[in-house]
């Protein structure tokens, strides 16, 4: 695979939603980088008519059954919300037209 | 230049099941703001998802009745992306393995029938719902979690109005398997539509663009039509289209520029670490198998076979589920099946639309709108006291035979009542008589009428026709 560039480390840093600094951006290419090839090592390994495993456990359709139970209190559910309004948790406006 | 245009749709259903489909909180439609949240709705950490067993249920039940292959192997991914309606930063949804793929169904358009293809539907939760504002945003999690089946269309449509009939169908036979209310005005059923133009001939598809905002299913058919022919200008003005989001707007008709993409979402799906596999064997599937009811083709087809239908009838009575058990009901009373026909697409359907009702929002029973029609049809009361009866068993309900006695509304067939009323007419219209004997077919129905407000509405129209020509013969 080829090396981790430093336009990839800004996408991801982008994506997370992380504002990084040029020099940050430096370092952690070399720093990924490494991560990276360290994991691309799993590649040397034959994996024809393996199939992709997705979980380790033993376990299949754990389920519950439909049964509805009340709702938190929505006072309860407000004490983690920094601003409200009618009910309704209040952020930054999301659409500017 | 010609064009072809292709369309592609996604629909978007909520299950109606009784918790969310990933914790408990009810999943109810219209609860007060912020009351139906769980710790795991709210994404708090440390919390684990755990399935609900009915949404594989009516996941299968639906993929089953849109003829899908299902997944005997499925699973859930996680799909990343930020946004306010969803605290968790990642909406649970499945990726590769949805729950059904490959599907189809039939719409029929003019005296055409075609096969939409159905590419996947899979299980996802919905998110919470946003009200924007200028200076803030307000957000209700009452929705988020809400189990959600998105069903994704192959490009297969070629016009806004097969658009129109694949969601119709596909509405229909959602309803009939009972998994979802599919309201759209309630948004238990949603609709994204994509659409790209080619000149005919071409195999490579144009550029596309997404309309969103289709709050109705004619939105989504006027929406088509509208992009269909905003690409044609651009691309015969020599201009190129851009893959965007376009909203369409209700007031102008038209479809505005939402965002322009830029490559694909990044959404770095990877399989949900918190729930396992799902693995369906034979048994689970075949008990879905038999809790599938007979879906609206096949109702279509008996109505024309076993009561003698119109096509036409038959296809309108069966686009709901309520309505055509309703038709069976009424039919099954002993009432004639086209008379039944006329009056649910005709009077129930207008009383309906006018009110803004369902069916069982109403006192109208099979038993009531039944027993009227076998008054008509035994020549007890004319179609159009038939229409007073009709309001007053829609709104108050009871019987017809009792409203009909009660309210004194037999039809009046006793001839010489009916000649005396004819002769007091004749006598007082010599104008209309003279009319009619010069030539003017008009002055009989001008008769006709005044008679039959003499009576109220009550004469029996057909002796009236007779005796007020055999009268008039002799003046």
């Amino acid at each position: 695979m080829e090396k981790l560039s430093k336009e990839q480390v800004k996408h991801v840093a982008n994506l997370a939603r992380l504002a990084i600094t040029e020099e940050e951006a430096e370092k952690f290419t070399a720093q990924l980088g490494a991560i990276t090839d360290f994991a691309e090592q799993l590649n040397e390994l034959d994996t024809t008519n393996v199939e992709p495993t997705t979980h380790v456990l033993p376990l299949v359709n754990v389920l519950r059954e439909d049964v509805a139970v009340k709702g938190l209190d929505r006072e309860v559910m407000m004490k983690n919300v920094k601003d409200q309004q009618d009910g309704l948790v209040k952020v930054p406006p999301i659409i500017t037209e | 230049m010609n064009y072809e245009t292709v369309i592609g749709l996604e629909v978007h259903v909520e299950l109606k099941t009784k918790s969310k489909i990933f914790s408990p909180s009810p999943n109810q439609f219209g609860s007060e703001p912020n009351t139906n949240t769980s710790v795991i709705d709210l994404g708090y950490p440390g919390v684990l998802p755990v399935v609900n067993k009915e949404v594989v249920n009516y996941g299968m039940r639906a993929a089953l009745a849109l003829n899908m292959h299902i997944n005997k192997q499925t699973k859930f991914d996680r799909k990343n992306y930020f946004y306010p309606d969803n605290p968790k930063a990642y909406q649970i949804s499945q990726f590769d393995k949805p729950i059904g793929e490959h599907g189809w169904i039939e719409i029929e358009v003019g005296e055409e029938k075609k096969r939409i293809g159905i590419t996947r539907i899979h299980m996802e939760e919905d998110a919470g719902k946003l009200f924007h504002g200028k200076n803030s945003s307000l957000i209700d999690f009452n929705r988020q979690g809400t189990p959600l089946l998105e069903i994704v269309s192959e490009p297969d449509m070629r016009t806004p109005e097969e658009a129109y009939a694949y969601l119709e169908k596909l509405k229909a036979i959602i309803q009939y398997t009972g998994v979802s209310d599919v309201r759209m005005e309630e948004g238990s059923l949603r609709c994204d539509a994509n659409i790209s133009i080619r000149p005919y001939g071409q195999k490579e598809f144009g550029v596309k663009t997404e309309l969103k905002n289709l709050n109705s299913f004619s939105f989504v058919r006027k929406g088509l039509e509208y992009e269909e022919q905003r690409q044609a200008a651009v691309l015969n003005a020599g201009g190129e289209i851009k893959q965007e989001t376009r909203r369409f707007d209700e007031k102008t008709g038209k479809t505005i520029l939402m965002r322009v993409k830029e490559g694909t979402d990044d959404y770095r799906y990877f399989p949900e670490p918190d729930l396992v596999d799902i693995v369906i064997d034979d048994e689970w599937l075949e008990r879905e198998k038999a809790l599938i009811p007979e879906l609206p083709d096949a109702r279509k087809e008996r109505y024309v076979s076993e009561f003698g239908l119109p096509a036409y009838d038959a296809h309108v009575l069966t686009l709901s589920k309520e309505t055509a058990d309703f038709f069976e009901a009424t039919v099954a009373t002993g009432a004639d099946a086209k008379l039944s026909s006329n009056w649910l697409m005709g009077e129930v359907s207008a009383y309906l639309n006018a009110e803004q009702k369902e069916l069982s929002e109403t006192a109208l029973t099979p038993e009531g709108l039944g027993g009227m029609i076998k008054l008509i049809s035994a020549g007890t009361i004319s179609s159009k006291i038939a229409k007073k009866v009709f309001k007053e068993l829609v709104t108050n309900g009871g019987n017809a035979e009792k409203i009909v006695k009660e309210k004194g509304l037999v039809q009046i067939s006793d001839e010489g009542a009916l000649l005396k009323m004819v002769t007091e007419v004749l006598d007082n219209n010599a104008q209309s008589i003279e009319d009619f004997k010069n030539g003017k077919d008009r002055a009989i129905g001008y008769l006709v009428g005044q008679i039959m407000k003499a009576s109220r509405g009550q004469a029996n129209p057909q002796l009236v026709n007779k005796l007020l020509l055999q009268e008039i013969q002799k003046r």
